[in-house]
């Protein structure tokens, strides 16, 4: 179920990670910013998916909206991209 | 901190995956080629496919991303692309009517057009693609798009082909009107609800490109500034506009660090737009040029055979099984999607013993032939061969099987998707894409019902998750 297969937790102060590995399109981007709204200007986010199409909208969507993308690791076919929040 | 994820040992092994994909297709066409050279026309239809996709994964180019995205998240980078496709596609379509070339039919305007757009869309986002990125999506390993094509195939054949309780949603006008047609008994046009829907309404109807509804004389000019300029250039050019006025300017100036901008400033950040959706951009132009020489290409290869129709070849070639009525198959001559998928969906029925070919979908209009004799289905093959070329280049291949919810929507979209298609006449390419570039407006006013569609998913799907969410313990 949509739940189980989520995961968003905080990993240390100002650091939280969201696993929506398995999601497609739009799942990926709406989880990603809802879990942006959680966040307090400065803190980061690690998103992991494997949705390719997902990140082009995910880094359009940080344009847009000022978030710093710090880094983008693509392996394989799974993503994990550090997100600063404006 | 990003947890570990797997080693990159796809990625090394990817270029080897894609030479060994190309090479199992050349080899594939070889065995046609030896079988009987007339199989060119068919294979037309492969490598163009192979085109496609490989250009639909570099740029992502999905039309649920462009009508979604807006409306979930409020980005318009794929709408953007989408239109700089039309644009460029209308272009060529031009020059190909211009050459005499162009073998694209227009479609009967009517209130199927905005309700298969309407049905078509609410399927698209539930499904988390439309009918053709859930092919370049499948070429990723994606397995839920399987499921979508799946979905599509199985539900287009039922819906051109059920009776039955169907039946009783005909409105008595439509079965008089079809009562009237003369047509061969064993299409049975009186039973099953599209058949009465397609000769009871749709043969009522008319359709035409501009040109022809303003009778302009077959001139370049005509299909230049009439059937391009009018229809499908400066309604995408407006689009842009509002585009960049209503989701990208504000961000535009805040990058500029002004507060208002010249004509020449408001210019360069329409240009900055365009420059943002650069993959999807470039995809559409090359979309466009492949989409507009496949119709010449296709053009080119009748007048050698001295044909209108696949069908003719495949007779010529003794292969008769699979053919319509008029002797006819399925062969659109350019870029088409969805009803290729309804003939593998029906081929697989009627091999499990299902009558599929008493109707006029099948049986009198686009024949029934093996999945290995269909030249737009080879198009649609194609399509994942190329994407799955990119991906396994580019390391983005991965086999993702679906979860329980991915999988739901998946088949509830695509079942959507399919009998929105058929209602509507096509899907995002055949009743939209490909009428608005060629001239036919009927194209927007499905994008309209489209669009309208995305947005109730949207809202349903947003609702659907954050029911999940309140549910889950999660701190979203």
């Amino acid at each position: 179920m949509a739940a189980a297969n989520i995961r968003f937790d905080k990993q240390a102060d100002g650091s939280y990670l969201l696993d929506v590995k398995g999601y497609g399109c739009p799942h990926v981007q709406i989880y990603t910013e809802k879990a942006l709204k959680k966040l307090a200007s400065g803190e980061e986010l690690s998103v992991v998916f494997d949705n390719p199409s997902s990140g082009e909208s995910i880094s359009f969507m940080c344009m847009l909206d000022g978030h710093g993308l710090l880094e983008r690791r693509d392996e394989g076919g799974t993503f994990a991209w550090r997100i600063r929040k404006a | 901190m990003a947890p570990a994820i797997a080693p990159a040992a796809a990625k090394r092994r990817g270029p080897f995956i894609s030479a060994a994909l190309l090479l199992v297709a050349l080899l594939v066409s070889l065995a046609y080629l030896a079988t009987d050279l007339r199989f060119g026309y068919l294979l037309v239809y492969a490598w163009f496919g192979i085109g496609y996709g490989v250009l639909l994964q570099y740029g992502r180019f999905c039309m649920a991303s462009a009508v979604r995205d807006l409306f979930a998240v409020g980005v318009p980078r794929m709408a953007v692309g989408v239109l700089v496709a039309v644009i460029l596609y209308a272009l060529i379509s031009a020059g190909i009517q211009v050459a005499g070339f162009n073998s694209f039919h227009a479609h009967p305007l009517g209130w199927h057009v905005p309700i298969g757009g309407l049905l078509f869309g609410l399927g698209m986002v539930l499904a988390g693609g439309c009918a053709s990125s859930s092919l370049y999506k499948s070429g990723e390993g994606n397995l839920a798009s399987v499921l979508v094509l799946l979905a599509i195939s199985f539900s287009q054949a039922w819906v051109v082909s059920a009776g039955g309780w169907l039946n009783r949603l005909v409105p008595a006008a439509w079965a008089q009107q079809a009562a009237t047609q003369d047509m061969p008994a064993e299409l049975a046009i009186t039973d099953g609800w599209f058949d009465q829907f397609t000769a009871g309404y749709l043969w009522q109807l008319s359709g035409g490109t501009l040109v022809d509804h303003l009778k302009l004389p077959a001139e370049w000019w005509s299909y230049l500034f009439g059937n391009a300029l009018l229809v499908a250039i400066l309604p995408s050019l407006v689009l842009l506009v509002l585009l960049y006025a209503r989701n990208y300017r504000k961000v535009y100036l805040r990058q500029q660090g002004k507060q208002t901008l010249t004509w020449r400033g408001e210019l360069r950040g329409l240009w900055s737009l365009l420059t943002q959706s650069r993959n999807t951009a470039l995809a559409g132009a090359g979309l466009g040029i492949l989409a507009g020489l496949q119709m010449l290409v296709t053009g080119e290869l009748r007048d050698l055979h001295g044909i209108f129709n696949f069908g003719e070849l495949l007779a010529a070639m003794g292969y008769t099984e699979g053919l319509s009525l008029q002797d006819s198959v399925f062969d659109p001559g350019y870029w088409y999607i969805t009803t290729q998928e309804a003939q593998w969906g029906a081929w697989a029925l009627a091999q499990a013993g299902v009558e599929m070919r008493d109707n006029l979908f099948f049986g009198l209009d686009n024949g029934l032939p093996s999945p290995l004799l269909n030249a737009p289905g080879m198009m649609s093959i194609g399509i994942i061969v190329g994407a799955a070329v990119l991906a396994n280049i580019s390391g983005e291949f991965k086999w993702k099987w679906p979860n329980a919810e991915t999988a739901l929507l998946a088949i509830a979209g695509g079942v959507l998707m399919g009998i929105g298609s058929r209602i509507g006449m096509g899907c995002n390419i055949g009743a939209f894409f490909a009428t608005v570039t060629n001239g036919d407006a009927s194209g927007w006013v499905f994008l309209v019902g489209m669009a309208a569609g995305g947005y109730v998913s949207v809202k349903l799907l947003k609702a659907w998750i954050d029911w999940r969410l309140a549910r889950s313990g999660l701190d979203f």
